[in-house]
């Protein structure tokens, strides 16, 4: 493929990827949404899950929590409050937050932020989802 | 004039001293480096996510945002204070707290955030109401120590229990001058964004799910990142001014030792002359 489509992830403490990819695939309020190169421009918002990064028949993962995408002319930048590569989740951290969140979760007697539970449940799951099958 | 025994333990105390601001200009120093490397990591983030909220406005007339909508300002004026946790840095924490006394004279009825036990203990102590203080980040900010001031702030605006939000930290000129900085964060002036230098991209963009969503989605991002990235340099400038200031501290130091050594001296030499001379007219007296 000639054209790629140049692509920048972005985290308020740190670029995480600048480069060229065949295609993007990543998780938007309304599903799973691939972007190749010559994209109309777009911005969109993102829902926490798994990002997948094609280049040369080779996949990358990664799980980004939040934010959002905005695809212009000359390239596509991801920004986002927390993304991990696959390879950098700590699987049990993200164990461990899941049961914390469930078990925060089940109590409703407590005075709990149950928003702040569930958001924290999703962040757990998508790490989780993405730490099993690296 | 003072004794030989005083002023030998005179030199002392102030050799110790010389030796602690010595330390803490060195531990100030290699701080700052890091704390520079972290200010430039943020500025990418910032500049794509104010290109965005730019773009929206630009490109789509009307839409507008709560966060854009100029209030009447009944209520109250919040005020969101960057200061350190820590003094012995020159007029850092003093200079950021009295830009943003200046606001809070000026307005009617006002409270602050602070971040930083210097700005909370200078705003108790004028008797400035204090909605809530964080401590323990101001050296070393994180992303979500920003989060957090954010949700605050949007949470207090969004109940109405603030109608303006200004934020005040200091700005980083060069590592010897540093400047207390005043922006308005909300309501957000749309024309901030509409001065932009860049040229407006006239393809029609596709805003998922729609305009209104992503800027009010947007722009709470935004002001998390002008208050990570105030942070961020704030903490610069928090180290930098510390740098200076016990590099002057040592400087100092050392005149006021090479002083004290030559007024040591002159005290010694004098005491061995008296001596010279009670022996030679003891000596004498005896012949």
């Amino acid at each position: 493929m000639a054209n790629k489509l140049s692509l920048k992830i972005i985290t308020p403490s740190r670029n995480m990827f600048e480069g060229d990819v065949d295609m993007v695939i990543m998780r938007t309020m309304s599903g799973d949404v691939g972007i190749l190169h010559g994209h109309q421009p777009m911005v969109t918002i993102l829902d926490y899950g798994v990002l997948t990064i094609k280049n040369d028949g080779e996949e990358r993962l990664a799980a980004v929590l939040g934010g959002f995408a905005e695809i212009s002319a000359d390239g596509m930048s991801i920004l986002t409050d927390a993304a991990e590569w696959s390879n950098e989740i700590d699987v049990v951290r993200a164990k461990e937050a899941k049961e914390r969140a469930e078990a925060r979760l089940k109590n409703t007697q407590a005075n709990i932020d149950i928003k702040r539970a569930e958001l924290a449940l999703k962040r757990a799951l998508v790490r989780l989802d993405l730490g099993a099958n690296k | 004039m003072a004794s030989m025994r005083d002023i030998k333990r005179r030199i002392k105390s102030v050799n110790s001293t010389q030796q602690i601001t010595k330390a803490m200009n060195l531990v100030a120093s290699s701080k700052l480096n890091r704390a520079k490397s972290r200010f430039n990591d943020t500025k990418p983030f910032f500049e794509a996510t104010k290109r965005v909220i730019a773009n929206v406005v630009k490109g789509s007339k009307g839409v507008s945002s709560v966060f854009m909508q100029e209030r009447k300002v009944s209520g109250k004026t919040l005020v969101v204070v960057i200061a350190g946790d820590r003094g012995l840095c020159g007029g850092y924490n003093s200079n950021v707290c009295k830009a943003a006394m200046e606001i809070v004279s000026q307005k009617e009825s006002s409270a602050v955030i602070t971040a930083g036990n210097k700005a909370r203990e200078f705003f108790k102590h004028k008797g400035v109401e204090i909605a809530d203080s964080f401590r323990d980040i101001s050296e070393k900010p994180g992303y979500v120590d920003a989060f957090i001031l954010g949700a605050k702030i949007i949470d207090m605006y969004e109940k109405g229990e603030a109608d303006e939000v200004y934020f005040v930290y200091t700005e980083f000129i060069t590592t010897l001058t540093s400047e207390p900085k005043v922006i308005k964060l909300l309501p957000l002036d749309p024309k901030d964004f509409e001065n932009d230098n860049e040229p407006h991209s006239a393809t029609l963009t596709i805003y998922e799910p729609d305009e209104e969503a992503v800027l009010n989605y947007v722009i709470p991002k935004y002001i998390n990142t002008v208050i990570y990235g105030g942070m961020v340099e704030s903490a610069v400038c928090e180290l930098s001014s510390r740098m200076t200031a016990m590099d002057s501290a040592t400087e100092n130091a050392t005149e006021m030792i090479e002083h004290l050594n030559l007024v040591y001296n002159r005290v010694r030499q004098g005491a061995i002359t008296q001596e010279i001379t009670e022996i030679v007219s003891g000596s004498n007296a005896l012949e």
